[in-house]
């Protein structure tokens, strides 16, 4: 039978499996297994069916635990159901799967195995997750490669309808679940013949029902507990033997054997490696290579790592084999040695007499899809010929302190040299990878040729290099590494080659092309001299093409990326031209087609220019450049960011090594400001002259790249000839000076602070006080400005009114550079706070958006002032945020309380005035606050003196003293989904913290999936045909408390009131919400505009603001004010400016205009409901009326 | 029995008062209730030329604004499967309204260059629009386009277009060309069957507050018509084409005297946005009664009646006419 070829990732396969044989499917998004939910949910929405015909139901829940515990229902009422995760969000499954694996349910589900969060999140690949589920009592069966996800997929799900034991199939995340590789779809019978129906009828007839009524879940005891769960035993002992049938029952329909344990290598192998998913595949292209080098070396592969088949196991090695390597790519920190060293030397103890003894070590690799090459496979195939070989080994970094890591040659590799590899870098908004991923499916779909790409992304949000890794060649392609030897390497930013090594990879005679903004006759002289170098000894054939000019002319913008992919196929020769040319056009036809004919067309005529304007260029003997690479920091940073953070920054973190490396996850703040980016084309240039000097785009500058200080005159000499000032325009700052300074390397261009600007040119309205003008001409200068700028001191804070915007804009931001994307709305919101209480704030960080540009390495854009005294930050989880703030909370108070105990027990040598003051401080103020800090500072300096253990005590816990402000901080997806049981609580605890929500309406760092915040009508992933319902009213809900302080912001509508809110939420001693309106790009439209589209939010009435403060409660008021006005514009002129409203407009406008009608009516409710309760009397007016003063 | 019927593009109309383009005919409902009216015919809303292009680009854009950029988010959007873009939606449309009535349905297509769009024109007709009318919005920025330049563009335009398409088009125009009589010969020379007169313009305004430019487009009123009747009447018999008034066109009278100008047609939209749709029954009865009293036994009568070629004095029409006027004011002006 001829099935179809494909080129898909992993995620996809496992996706289109699961859904073809599955019935309910709950989901949640985490990364990176989301896009399986995804498509999942998009395939229902098409009315894409399974193989019984039916389309199959998809839900998001709230959290993965919701979505297991969803699962088990559905399980228990018949359905065949799964799910998909991954991390920490198969750890909120495992309740649920003890359950479901008690109670011996048939299901599987799908991860793609990622890293956990221990001493730092990661979202990368590595099989913590699934390592921490092997109690549960689930099978779990690994894939290697994107073909086994698919086959694998199907397998799992026939062997536990059989076995009836449920089945966790893992691949490894983003090496497998995002690696496009090409693939042999199995056909909808495939699926049909590997499920046997009478297996499917006994789930059903097993199934819950008042028809036959049975009841699980009892509560058991000692007598008969032990019992029960011994019961399953058979089951567990059958399974090997029943998914080794499957196995082979598939490969009579499909062909592909598989087994239990894989051996691949020579018969008479000496040393072997075992090991599960990705790595393995290398292993095999490793060990394949070396026997052809005469070596006797193997690898095992393990398939079914549980139930663990000891029988199996033996079986599968060869006779010969003396050594084994066991490698794990998980950690288990205490333990003797990882689980599959732990199972394979108890599986060698319990094997059979006459079974082979060999010697066994146990490692760890590939945490966080750390690479895992030949390299190292062949490393660790010597140290297992060494005389004393260590156990307990790592490969692939360097460790000095414990000695754990084995020495390779990294220039050992095993590519075939019939496999072409090509490298492109690319940025984010460039197109490239797009553009990779279609000549990956034109190679593997249209060709006899096997094709693979992986992609490596930017840590960034903003400004984001991307990395595509192809091959393609004859042979199937195991390579699940990275490409170090290319013989194409493709540069689609020019600015690229002062920073990275772009042509590190370049093999001899390689190819390199360019998008160079110069012609070939001039580029040259433009190169870097390093780059120039490489391509002379390199021997480098070396192409350029303007590509930004033909993107222009084609009216691309500054998306390259069919150009380039068109010079691509034209230089390697993979197809004849005219071939690569159609089909290129043929892909842009099915990927842009339903966009539109015109956009068609534009990428059409991109294609039909590209190759008139690509040209060789003729290589000069000798480099004559004089332009050097630019360092990753500069060399007056401190000695951790030059050591450390300066590798990272430059590509180069693989080879710090472990002794560099803080041990519990600690990182110094305040090192944004020295990773010079240079993104922004365009910058925001002042004018002194205009500037009325209000604040504004300080204030919404998402960056902290727009500062402004009042100074006095003299602080002026010796300022850099360009450096601008002007009067100062405050009754209270006479004859100062004011300065408005761009940090114009740290700007990312969003224009943002345009759009705020209301100081317009009386003669030419364009032109405002701030207008954007290209970076390179003034990069120079204003580099000077900014560092002059820094060293005029900081604005006295005693002397401004916290309250008005104006004088904010004086208060530093201790939040700056942050990678978050150009022109987001959350991160003002983060700068206000470390504006306002920056020197006294504590931030627990729900995991999200606000977690990855607060905390994402290489640098942290939470700073410190002049004293030193900074935010401290921290991310727990996503779920648990609310809790891991309030923990703080109590930890605080608690510590100031036990300090009050011991400063009275202190009086005698204190004093009594210094101890009453310190404990009856009324903190209530920023003065207030200083005064007690000067009074801890005494404080210290007496303790010090005094030799008590209460006054060392005293002594450790004395900061505690002064007011700390907590903001716990996150998005919607935590506050009103994952984390909002939590957040309750926290509010009806009634203590003293302050829950920042960025409400972005939809899980933005995932990749913008609905959550209950998303409005009515919207759409979004989990949501294609537009949210059905509304947002939920989440102020509403913490009002009904009456002692929370509530707060609905909107920075764009009113800064005022945003600050204002702020002031009062932080001031209300009690738990206080603010709930803040952040645009985003996964609303869909430009950046630029978010201010604007925020009025219009409130004027249309969709976001009121408004403040709940219980303090007006206890003056006997209402506390509730209503801050905007009645609604004045049309709803549709607010929605239908954003994407993801007007996308279902297009997509399905019958439901547009229904869920449109639908949402015009929540917000005349909603209006009416906050109008109502704005109207309220307070208590005082009541106690009035009853007494019959009025 | 008076008659009220006409023809316009070779439509048999039971009568000359047409619905033109405007937002009410965005509604199969408002188009039902149009036909119950009285309204004989009625032109859609406008299909614009920059929206065609503008939606596909702006969403192409934004769905692939920022993907593949951070590893955790390759995409923000869900691809759904197909989107109704700019004619999609606009030939639905077409046919729900074939469907919905009787009267004829005319498409409007709005735009000024020769771009891919011009085969929407063949895609109204196939969605069964029974007329086309083309709006020739042009507003020239450029100093160095001449009025021939953009006059030939428009010409040119019009060709492509009857070239394509097998149903009647009209062209609506403005009234800002060197010599509308010459222009109104090239647009039927180069296939236009009707010409309407006239566009009304988009005319920005300005907020002084935020120094900002504003969209602004009031609604007509009855004083507009007067230029309308100036063109019509001087245009009727020279041109061989059926002429439409539109724009100030909002009472029994304004209809009259439209039918004399020279008009087969009189267009309202502004009048039924204030009124409601059902007041077109009563334009349709004031005129009726209008006839009765003044014993005109059919429109075909009256048409042209007080056309340039008709009327007793035409210098009425023409500058001696503007001269005497302006004297007649000023006299006024003295005498008060």
């Amino acid at each position: 039978m001829s099935r179809v070829k494909t080129a898909i990732d992993g995620n996809e396969a496992a996706a289109y499996v699961a859904h073809k044989i599955n019935e309910v499917i709950a989901i949640y998004p985490i990364t990176p297994s989301s896009n399986m939910g995804e498509w999942a949910d998009q395939w229902s929405s098409e009315g894409k069916t399974n193989i019984w015909g039916t389309v199959p139901t998809v839900i998001e829940m709230q959290s993965e635990g919701g979505a297991a515990g969803a699962l088990h229902g559905a399980l228990q009422t018949g359905a065949l159901g799964t799910t998909f995760t991954a991390s920490q969000g198969l750890l909120l499954m495992i309740p649920n799967m003890f359950k479901i694996a008690g109670e011996l349910t048939p299901a599987v589900i799908h991860v793609a195995a990622r890293a956990l969060a221990a001493h730092a999140l990661s979202i990368f690949g590595d099989h913590q997750d699934v390592m921490a589920c092997r109690s549960t009592g689930f099978a779990m069966l690994s894939s290697c490669s994107v073909q086994e996800v698919l086959d694998f997929a199907l397998i799992s799900q026939a062997a536990s309808l059989e076995s009836r034991v449920p089945f966790l199939h893992f691949f490894d995340g983003f090496r497998t679940s995002h690696e496009v590789n090409k693939i042999e779809l199995l056909d909808p019978e495939d699926l049909a013949a590997l499920l046997d129906e009478k297996l499917i009828k006994a789930h059903r007839e097993r199934a819950m029902t008042p028809e036959k009524p049975v009841l699980r879940g009892t509560a058991q005891n000692p007598d008969v507990y032990f019992q029960c769960r011994e019961t399953v035993n058979p089951y567990y002992l059958a399974a090997p033997t029943i998914v080794q049938n499957v196995m082979d029952r598939f490969a009579a329909r499909v062909g592909r054997q598989y087994r239990l344990f894989d051996y691949v290598g020579a018969p008479d192998a000496t040393r072997v490696l075992v090991l599960m998913g990705s790595g393995a595949e290398t292993a095999q292209e490793t060990v394949e290579y070396l026997n052809g080098q005469g070596e006797k070396v193997g690898v095992l592969k393990v398939r079914l790592f549980r139930p663990f088949s000891v029988e199996h196991f033996v079986k599968a090695l060869p006779p010969t084999v003396e050594a084994l390597a066991v490698l794990d790519r998980t950690k288990e920190p205490g333990a003797i040695g990882e689980p599959l060293y732990q199972d394979v030397v108890t599986a060698l103890a319990e094997a059979p007499a006459g079974s082979p003894r060999p010697r066994v070590l146990g490692g760890r690799y590939g945490l966080s899809s750390k690479e895992f090459t030949p390299a190292m496979i062949k490393g660790v195939l010597d140290h297992l010929a060494s005389a004393r070989p260590k156990n307990h080994f790592t490969v692939g970094i360097v460790d000095d302190v414990t000695h754990t890591s084995l020495d390779y040659d990294p220039d050992f590799s095993t590519e075939d040299p019939a496999t072409v590899r090509c490298i492109f870098y690319g940025l984010g908004a460039d197109g490239t990878v797009g553009a990779n991923k279609n000549s990956i499916k034109i190679i593997g779909e249209e060709t006899d040729n096997y094709a693979q790409g992986y992609f490596v992304y930017d840590s960034k949000k903003s400004g984001a290099v991307t990395i595509s890794h192809l091959r393609f060649g004859p042979k199937p392609i195991r390579s699940s590494y990275l490409i170090s030897k290319a013989n194409f390497v493709a540069c689609h930013q020019f600015v690229f080659l002062e920073k990275l090594d772009v042509l590190g990879p370049a093999m001899p005679g390689a190819t390199f092309l360019l998008n160079s903004p110069y012609p070939a006759d001039e580029v040259w002289d433009h190169l870097p001299r390093k780059v120039q170098e490489e391509i002379i000894a390199k021997k480098l054939k070396f192409y350029v093409i303007d590509g930004y000019q033909v993107a222009r002319e084609a009216q691309m913008g500054t998306r390259v990326n069919t150009i380039m992919q068109t010079c691509f196929f034209a230089i390697s020769g993979i197809l004849p031209r005219e071939e690569a040319i159609a089909q290129i056009k043929k892909s842009i036809q099915k990927t842009y087609g339903k966009r539109g004919e015109s956009v068609v067309k534009k990428n059409f005529a991109a294609v039909d220019a590209a190759l008139s304007h690509l040209h060789e260029v003729k290589v000069p003997e000798a480099p004559t450049g004089k332009i050097e690479m630019r360092p990753p920091v500069p060399a007056a940073a401190p000695e951790f960011v030059r050591t450390v953070l300066g590798p990272i920054i430059a590509g180069k973190g693989d080879t710090l090594p472990v002794s560099l490396l803080p041990v519990d996850g600690t990182f110094p703040t305040g090192t944004t400001q020295w990773e010079k980016r240079n993104i922004a084309l365009e910058v925001p240039v002042w004018d002194e002259q205009l500037c009325i000097q209000c604040g504004k785009c300080v204030l919404v500058c998402p960056h902290a790249t727009i500062r402004a200080k009042v100074y006095a005159p003299e602080h002026l000499n010796g300022a850099p000839k360009t450096f601008k000032s002007a009067a100062a325009r405050w009754k209270d700052f006479k004859d100062q000076k004011y300065s408005l300074q761009v940090a114009v390397e740290d700007c990312t261009g969003c224009a943002l602070c345009v759009a705020a600007c209301p100081a317009k040119s009386k003669t030419d309205t364009k032109h405002r006080a701030i207008d954007m003008m290209p970076q390179i001409p003034i990069r120079e200068q204003e580099r000077e400005n900014w560092d002059f700028f820094l060293k005029i001191p900081e604005t006295d804070r005693q002397l401004l009114s916290h309250s008005q915007v104006k004088d904010v804009q004086l208060l530093q931001p201790l939040f700056e550079f942050s990678g978050a994307c150009a022109g987001c709305g959350e991160t003002p919101y983060i700068k206000l706070v470390t504006q306002l209480f920056g020197d006294r704030t504590i931030i627990g960080n729900a995991t999200g958006c606000s977690s990855i540009y607060g905390g994402n390495l290489p640098t942290t854009p939470y700073t410190f002032n002049a004293e030193g005294r900074g935010p401290a930050w921290s991310n727990s989880l996503f779920e648990d945020n609310a809790e891991f703030g309030l923990g703080m909370r109590l930890s605080l108070d608690q510590q100031a309380a036990h300090a009050r105990t011991l400063l009275a027990k202190l009086i005698p040598q204190l004093g009594g005035e210094l101890v009453g003051e310190l404990i009856h401080a009324d903190q209530t103020t920023e003065p207030g606050i200083m005064a007690q800090r000067e009074r801890v500072k005494r404080l210290k300096q007496l303790l010090a003196g005094i030799d008590l253990p209460e006054a060392r005590d005293l002594l450790s816990i004395a900061d505690a003293l002064v007011k700390k402000s907590v903001w716990i901080v996150g998005g919607d997806g935590w506050a009103y989904d994952i984390g909002y049981g939590g957040l309750d609580h926290v509010l009806s605890t009634g203590r003293n913290v302050n829950i920042l929500v960025l409400d972005t309406e939809v899980y933005s760092n995932t990749g913008g999936q609905m959550s209950k915040a998303t409005p009515r009508g919207a759409v979004a992933k989990f949501a294609a045909g537009g949210k059905p319902a509304a947002k939920k009213d989440l102020a509403l809900m913490a009002m009904m408390y009456g002692n929370v302080y509530v707060a609905k912001v909107a920075m764009g509508s009113s800064d005022m009131h945003t600050v204002k809110a702020f002031l009062e939420a932080e001031a209300y001693d009690g738990p206080s919400l603010i709930i803040a309106y952040s645009h985003c790009i996964a609303h869909g439209y430009d950046m630029a505009y978010g201010l604007e589209q925020q009025k219009a939010a409130v004027n249309s009435g969709y976001w009121p603001l408004f403040r709940y403060n219980p303090t007006l409660t206890a003056q006997g008021k209402n506390p509730f004010v209503l801050d905007s006005r009645a609604p004045s514009l049309p709803l549709e002129k607010y929605l239908y400016n954003e994407t993801r409203y007007t996308m279902l407009v297009h997509a399905n406008p019958a439901q547009a205009r229904k869920l449109l009608e639908e949402a015009k009516q929540d917000v005349i409710s909603q209006w009416k409901f906050y109008e109502h309760l704005a109207a309220m009397p307070g208590a005082a007016a009541v106690a009035a009326v009853e007494k019959g003063e009025h | 029995m008076i008659d009220l019927s006409t023809t316009y593009l070779g439509l048999p109309l039971k009568n000359p008062l047409v619905a033109s383009a405007g937002p009410l005919c965005k509604e199969i409902d408002q188009i039902r209730r149009m036909e119950d009216a009285g309204l004989s015919a009625v032109v859609l809303h406008s299909l614009f030329e920059e929206q065609i292009t503008m939606e596909a680009q702006h969403l192409d854009f934004f769905l692939s604004h920022n993907a593949e950029t951070y590893a955790e988010s390759l995409s923000y959007f869900p691809d759904l499967a197909s989107y109704a873009l700019g004619p999609d939606q606009y030939l639905e449309h077409i046919r729900r309204a074939k469907e919905s009535v009787s009267i004829p349905i005319m498409g409007s297509l709005n735009g000024t260059t020769l771009g891919g769009w011009v085969h929407y024109a063949e895609l109204m007709q196939q969605a069964g629009a029974d007329a086309l009318e083309l709006n020739l919005y042009a507003l020239p920025t450029d100093p160095d386009a001449t009025a021939f330049a953009v006059e030939h563009q428009l010409t040119e335009l019009v060709s492509a277009i009857a070239e394509r398409i097998q149903i009647p088009i009209a062209v609506k125009l403005g009234p800002y060309f060197s010599s509308i009589p010459n222009m109104a010969r090239q647009l039927v020379s180069a296939g236009s069957k009707g010409l309407v007169l006239f566009n009304r313009f988009y005319q920005p305004d300005f907020d002084l507050e935020t120094l900002e430019v504003t969209p602004n487009l009031a609604l007509s009123n009855s004083s507009e018509l007067l230029l309308r009747l100036h063109w019509v009447a001087i245009l009727y018999g020279r041109v061989h084409a059926d002429l439409a008034v539109t724009g100030g066109v909002h009472t029994a009278i304004d209809v009259l005297k439209s039918m004399m100008a020279g008009g087969k047609v009189a267009m309202t939209t502004s009048a039924l946005l204030r009124r409601g749709t059902a007041y077109a029954t009563q334009v349709l009865g004031d005129m009726q009664q209008w006839m009765e009293d003044h014993e005109y036994e059919s429109v075909r009568q009256m048409q042209g009646s007080m056309s340039y070629r008709s009327v007793s004095d035409p210098s009425a029409f023409e500058r001696g006419n503007y001269m005497k006027m302006l004297s007649s004011y000023s006299l006024r002006q003295s005498l008060y």
